[in-house]
């Protein structure tokens, strides 16, 4: 078992190092979500009344309403970045490496997860930190109960990551995938606007935003935040991560998957 | 049987071939220069070699293990130099060899040791807190030989590793790899396109156009043609039909 672990504890520190060498992701990271707490909330606090649904207990501001959606922006963000360093990693051979590692490849990939979740989740309490000087404050234990909601959340965005990694040939492509995955899954998400107001304008938006997975690991990160537990958004999560990790795997496998095309 | 064995290899993109029934030997201890134009198919079988796919097609030993069967030992005694550069340039030379070392599941003081033993070996333990950034080209493959030596694998493979480098730093660095066969008795597999990396008394294999053109001692291959030479009018003549 040991070998197991140092090697993630190895993956998980380069990980880090890297991070920390990268300080303009860092500041990237962290600015994207404030301009839209800050400037876009701001615009939209007039046009958008929220009404009293779960789990806010109140009349709601739009700025409180989208903290959330913008933590699941964080991570969803960090996880494409994060495969995108992998089909960079691939192409500089640094993922070669790791895969002749004698260790099995499913853990190692499963190592290279767990690292870009714990890269993620340090910058979403960052930004949390900001939002509470900015004045945008939760009951503490909020920001303890939000760590599960985060690690699964992130593990999923991170598994979409890595599945879309394993299937893209060149980093030109990894451009489009970002435009086509990132965008669509943001927008066609409760992180804007809650569910019921996107019925009022479509059905179709509706039902599309209800099964978007990134949906739900917001609303998972909506409840743990107000200290309240979503099952449907849990099982939703944990079920999205499978398939997706899965995917991953297939894509990574030396027999069947996608890597062969393009070694 | 120890060494490298490769039996009946075959290896198709879609309906190109790349690899067809390829079948080697190369004895522990020995080193054998994988000589081929490029896109003979050196990438394919060093690709297969190290696992990074596999192919339902034929067989390959590392130092006894089947690698269909079981990967992870195969892999455990197997070294790597790739043809790009694996080396993590925005890291110390120190934590790239920790970092490689902990993939192999060595940590705290063994690791420690070995990666002292490595750097000793290069005469570059003074450097190692620089980022590998600051290297050079010679260096930093250097470095990655030294860093595929860690774990201490049985069979080395090396993808083209001189590319991109001068020809003293080139010369330098296929002496070392000869002198590490002979010194530590390791099985070396050193794909080129350029002879004269080549030794007269290395096991000589010629690779064109996805088949085993010759297999044997260069000296005695070669006769009292110049190895250039010889090599051209192999390949001019093409693989069999």
């Amino acid at each position: 078992m040991i070998p197991y672990l140092i090697a993630l504890r190895a993956i998980v520190t380069r990980e880090a190092y890297r991070f920390v060498g990268q300080r303009s992701r860092f500041i990237a990271a962290l600015v994207r979500p404030l301009l839209w707490l800050v400037v876009f909330a701001a615009g939209f606090r007039a046009a958008l009344g929220l009404s009293i649904t779960p789990p806010y207990q109140t009349y709601t501001t739009y700025e409180v309403y989208i903290v959330p959606g913008l933590c699941g922006m964080v991570l969803l963000f960090n996880g494409m970045q994060s495969s995108l360093s992998l089909v960079y990693d691939r192409e500089m051979g640094s993922m070669r490496l790791l895969l002749t590692s004698p260790l099995p490849r499913w853990w190692l990939l499963f190592c290279r997860l767990l690292a870009s979740t714990a890269i993620s989740i340090l910058q979403v309490y960052t930004f949390l930190g900001i939002t509470a000087i900015y004045g945008i404050r939760f009951a503490p234990l909020g920001y303890v109960t939000i760590l599960p909601a985060l690690v699964i959340a992130g593990l999923m965005l991170g598994a979409l990551g890595l599945a879309l990694s394993s299937l893209i040939k060149q980093l030109e492509n990894f451009a489009g995938v970002m435009n086509f995955v990132i965008f669509p899954m943001f927008f066609l998400s409760t992180a804007l606007y809650p569910l019921w107001k996107m019925a009022e304008s479509s059905e179709i938006l509706h039902d599309i935003c209800a099964a978007n997975p990134f949906t739900h690991a917001v609303e998972l990160i909506r409840f743990a935040l107000y200290v309240q537990f979503n099952g449907p958004a849990l099982i939703w999560t944990v079920l999205a991560t499978a398939v997706l990790l899965a995917l991953a795997l297939w894509g990574y496998d030396p027999a069947r998957g996608m890597v062969r095309r393009k070694a | 049987m120890s060494g490298l064995r490769v039996d009946r290899l075959s290896y198709a993109y879609g309906a190109k071939t790349a690899l067809q029934d390829v079948s080697f030997h190369v004895p522990q201890g020995v080193f054998c220069a994988l000589l081929g134009p490029n896109g003979a198919g050196k990438s394919t079988l060093f690709s297969l070699l190290t696992r990074l796919f596999t192919t339902a097609s034929g067989r390959i030993e590392i130092d006894g293990h089947d690698i269909g069967r079981s990967p992870r030992k195969a892999l455990k005694q197997m070294g790597v130099v790739f043809q790009q550069p694996t080396l993590d340039l925005d890291l110390t030379v120190d934590r790239n060899l920790g970092y490689f070392a902990a993939l192999h599941g060595l940590a705290g003081r063994e690791a420690r040791r070995r990666i002292d033993h490595a750097l000793d070996r290069l005469e570059m333990s003074e450097r190692r807190a620089e980022i590998a950034r600051n290297l050079n080209g010679g260096h930093r493959r250097r470095l990655e030989i030294a860093r595929c030596l860690i774990h201490k694998p049985r069979v080395l493979l090396l993808d083209e590793p001189t590319v991109g480098l001068d020809a003293a730093t080139r010369a330098a660095i296929t002496r070392h790899v000869h002198t590490l066969s002979r010194e530590e008795g390791l099985t070396v597999l050193w794909a080129t396109h350029l002879t004269d990396e080549i030794d007269d008394t290395d096991q000589l294999l010629i690779l064109h156009q996805g088949h085993i053109l010759q297999d044997g001692p260069t000296a005695s291959l070669r006769g009292p043609q110049p190895l250039p030479d010889y090599f051209l009018a192999q390949t001019a003549q093409g693989a069999p039909r």
